[in-house]
């Protein structure tokens, strides 16, 4: 079977397929959450007490590196289809692009709240003016200031140009954010964060990180394409294939 | 059970953490319904408007 992907750059061949797989990545999300949950509640308690006792708070740990790294994805993804859209003048793109910035600023702010929450009780302190916090920070202002540039201008068009263009240009924060950890000296930089290594996390532990990340990935794809149904629906509101959609989904939507 | 709820005494930090997510992700599930709807009877509108004002 030979697939034709151009056709699904079409909003009326999208809307349909997204409709099929949001079911999909739900059912995914919920599963990943659950046992990632389990997982990281129940299956690492030998981590308390012991020799390197760790707290209790260090089950923030599930949620906090998977929502900061959603953060900075969904914003590469935005970004991404922002420049396809600049280049290729796609509709469908720069819609992709709307749908992903409210769930990136969400995970933004949920990855700088649960730090917060972490960062006090580990820390001393809610808030500081770390490198990865302040850049993390930023980024949430990248993801606000993209959708009040597109609601601001009334030309959907060049609403959409306008705000890609800030999209790309903010693209700079992602690995300002990444390389924010990568003190050489505590003693010369302000960095709370510490260096991080996948290889040395305790295989149990990561197993639910990367499990919660996963979840957190299939919710991003369910809510970004409910969104971007949405979106396709308000712009091809004069289309033909809307129209039949409407007279008679109506009842059965 | 009032052992997970504490939380061996971080149970604020813990619970603070992961309730503002639950709190969000479910706002945004409903805020997205909610929007939904609103186009649907939206739309649903004014393609029954057009109609009446062509036939």
């Amino acid at each position: 079977m030979t697939l034709n992907w151009f056709k699904f750059a079409s909003p009326a061949s999208f809307y349909p397929l997204a409709g099929r797989l949001i079911p999909l990545f739900w059912s995914l999300t919920v599963a990943l959450v659950l046992v990632g949950l389990y997982w990281g509640f129940f299956q690492t308690t030998d981590h308390l007490g012991g020799s390197n006792p760790q707290k209790e708070y260090y089950r923030i740990i599930f949620v906090h590196v998977p929502a900061a790294w959603m953060s900075m994805w969904l914003y590469l993804v935005m970004v991404v289809w922002a420049a396809i859209g600049l280049v290729f003048n796609t509709r469908l793109s720069f819609m992709m692009a709307k749908a992903i910035a409210p769930t990136g600023a969400i995970f933004t702010f949920l990855a700088l709240w649960t730090g917060a929450f972490w960062g006090r009780p580990s820390w001393g302190t809610y808030w500081d003016w770390d490198p990865r916090l302040t850049s993390e920070l930023v980024l949430f202002f990248l993801y606000i200031g993209y959708m009040a540039l597109h609601a601001a201008i009334d030309d959907i068009r060049r609403a959409d140009r306008a705000a890609a263009l800030l999209a790309l240009v903010g693209l700079v924060m992602v690995p300002v954010i990444y390389w924010s950890i990568n003190c050489p000296d505590p003693n010369q930089c302000a960095a709370l964060h510490q260096r991080s290594n996948l290889t040395r996390i305790d295989g149990n532990i990561l197993f639910s990180m990367l499990t919660m990340t996963l979840g957190l990935w299939m919710y991003s794809f369910a809510t970004s394409l409910t969104r971007l149904r949405g979106l396709i629906l308000e712009r091809e509101s004069e289309a033909q294939w809307v129209r039949e959609l409407i007279e008679h989904g109506e009842k059965q939507r | 059970m009032s052992d997970f709820i504490s939380q061996g005494g971080f149970g604020f930090f813990v619970w603070g953490a992961y309730g503002m997510v639950a709190l969000l992700l479910v706002a945004e599930i409903i805020q997205l319904r909610l929007w939904q709807r609103t186009i649907w009877t939206r739309l649903g509108r004014l393609m029954r408007m057009r109609d009446a004002g062509v036939e």
